[in-house]
């Protein structure tokens, strides 16, 4: 984990409540994707914990949900103004198990850290296989972008107005080796549910500290407890109690 | 050259600065990030006789200037802590630590402290009897001035280390509290625990919380600390530990001022993980710009009004 201030370079709206902010500063302490990074406002007592989306040398990527005070404040931040931020918090996806044809499935807000962990994948070699599930068409974003990495993708929308119609349930393909899920924690259940292979899935809770001091964010796991923001927000499969 | 060292119910701090119980884990978290070492000591997480998940999840609610927590004791247990978190703790901090002991009964609360009275690492023993987040323990022994003296006097009787017992502010008069416990035996107090809040999320009718309730903390609830501090400061001969809201080395000034010897920092950890660090580094400084030659000098030094 590391402190340090970033220099936002970009935030611009991808939907109606969806935003991208690409950040300046150091990013050495990110190690995986499906890590977090926990951000401070000014006035607001707690951190905002946001998934990272990307990162590379210098600049990291955020995609955020506007959902509340936090959220909307972000949005109004415009490139020049700095963030203090504790970076490199969470366990994030282990690749090592991803075999040759890896799943990745985003929900919602749940698709930005599947960027990252896309990138990665793609970068080592594997066939990559995405679906992104939405309620509806006008809050799709990013199919391009996980296009442009080179992997298969599928949207799937609840109201069937973009791609197939249903959850991501509805489009799971035949061949997979792993997969990788984030999303509402319905859908990860459905997902826990529907799928044959090994998976990593990842969770959300409200913290307080982000990094393990204050035990705010913990939950039983079939191998003890945990907290969502140290052992998690990865959990295996085989380790999750409903 | 300034001196920041205080003594506390016989053992000398090399400053007053205390990291609280439920806000710094074992330590070994934080030594990570820094030399936790730098620190006066710090309270570990509260310890009970048996292993705790505490609470239901959400268990954090932000509010204006601080939080509201209900972890509910979560910790793995006197046994475990022995075997294992202590031994973690001895390789990243070599000072004396203080021993968060909370508990559902007076035997728990002897065994606990009895346990952990032996381990060599322990210098003080801190007996909260303020947990606003279980039922049927913690701050039910610190809402009554007969209860708290029995549970302190059920710990001095088992124990050879300073006895600090941790106080409510959820009470109508903290100050009998405080004199029951001194009665008791106790070798210090610590003063405040959170205050019971609570906060509903409008759009869903429902409270923010799992728990309903749970304990504020953060800066909000520092003016409220420095008055229990000074009128419990006043009213006993034993050394206080003033907590709540500290986030700055002028906040430790002023705690210590109002009556405190040491000063614990808890939320503050939570948003700043340096914070305690940086509280230590500036100490020295703050103290020169107040023209403080001696911390010890000042605890409870302040001169009142005069009444016209």
């Amino acid at each position: 984990m590391k402190q340090s201030v970033f220099t936002i370079q970009e935030n611009t709206p991808l939907t109606r409540d969806v935003m991208k902010m690409v950040l300046l500063g150091d990013t050495s302490a990110i190690t995986a994707p499906g890590q977090f990074v926990n951000i401070r406002l000014a006035g607001r007592f707690l951190r905002r914990p946001i998934s990272v989306c990307d990162w590379d040398g210098k600049t990291l990527t955020l995609i955020y949900k506007v959902v509340g005070h936090g959220t909307a404040q972000m949005k109004a931040m415009v490139p020049g103004e700095k963030l203090d931020l504790l970076t490199g918090l969470g366990n994030g996806y282990d690749l090592s198990v991803a075999g040759d044809h890896p799943l990745l499935i985003g929900g919602g807000v749940g698709v930005p850290p599947m960027y990252g962990l896309a990138k990665a994948l793609i970068q080592a070699g594997k066939a990559v296989q995405v679906i992104l599930g939405f309620n509806t068409w006008e809050e799709c974003f990013y199919e391009e972008a996980f296009q442009a990495l080179g992997c298969a993708v599928t949207v799937t929308t609840v109201d069937g107005s973009y791609g197939t119609k249903g959850f991501v349930t509805d489009a799971l393909p035949e061949h997979y080796t792993h997969f990788y899920a984030c999303g509402p924690e319905p859908m990860l259940k459905a997902v826990h549910a529907s799928t044959a292979t090994s998976g990593q899935l990842s969770f959300e809770e409200r913290m307080g500290c982000g990094f393990g001091a204050c035990m705010g964010c913990s939950c039983k796991t079939l191998t003890g407890y945990k907290r969502i923001c140290k052992e998690g927000p990865v959990m295996r499969k085989e380790e999750i109690a409903w | 050259m300034v001196n920041t060292k205080v003594t506390l119910c016989g053992i000398q701090l090399d400053n007053p600065v205390i990291p609280a119980s439920g806000t710094f884990g074992y330590g070994y978290e934080f030594a990570e990030l820094y030399d936790i070492n730098c620190l006066g000591t710090f309270s570990f997480k509260g310890t009970t006789k048996d292993p705790r998940f505490g609470n239901p999840t959400p268990r954090i609610a932000e509010c204006p200037a601080g939080m509201i927590n209900a972890v509910g004791l979560q910790n793995p247990g006197v046994d475990q802590v022995i075997r294992e978190e202590l031994p973690k703790l001895k390789k990243v901090f070599h000072k004396p630590v203080m021993a968060n002991v909370s508990g559902f009964s007076i035997e728990d609360y002897a065994y606990t402290c009895a346990r952990l009275d032996q381990e060599e690492q322990v210098g003080w023993l801190e007996v909260n009897i303020s947990c606003p987040n279980v039922h049927g323990g913690g701050m039910s022994f610190g809402t009554s001035p007969q209860a708290a003296g029995e549970v302190t006097r059920a710990v001095k009787a088992v124990t050879t280390k300073p006895v600090i017992v941790k106080l409510s502010p959820n009470v109508t008069d903290i100050v009998s509290i405080a004199k029951a416990c001194e009665e008791a035996g106790a070798d210090g107090l610590s003063l405040i625990n959170t205050l019971l809040g609570m906060r509903i999320d409008i759009a869903r009718r429902r409270p923010v919380i799992a728990n309903t309730m749970g304990g504020f903390s953060g800066s909000a609830i520092f003016p409220v600390a420095v008055r229990m501090v000074y009128q419990v400061a006043q009213a006993v001969k034993i050394p206080v530990v003033g907590i709540g809201g500290v986030s700055t080395a002028e906040d430790v000034i002023e705690m210590m001022m109002a009556g405190a010897t040491a000063v614990q920092v808890g939320a503050a950890n939570l948003t700043d993980p340096f914070v305690c660090r940086d509280i230590v580094e500036e100490l020295p400084r703050a103290m020169a710009r107040y023209k403080i030659q001696d911390l010890s000098q000042i605890i409870g030094g302040i001169q009142l009004w005069e009444k016209t």
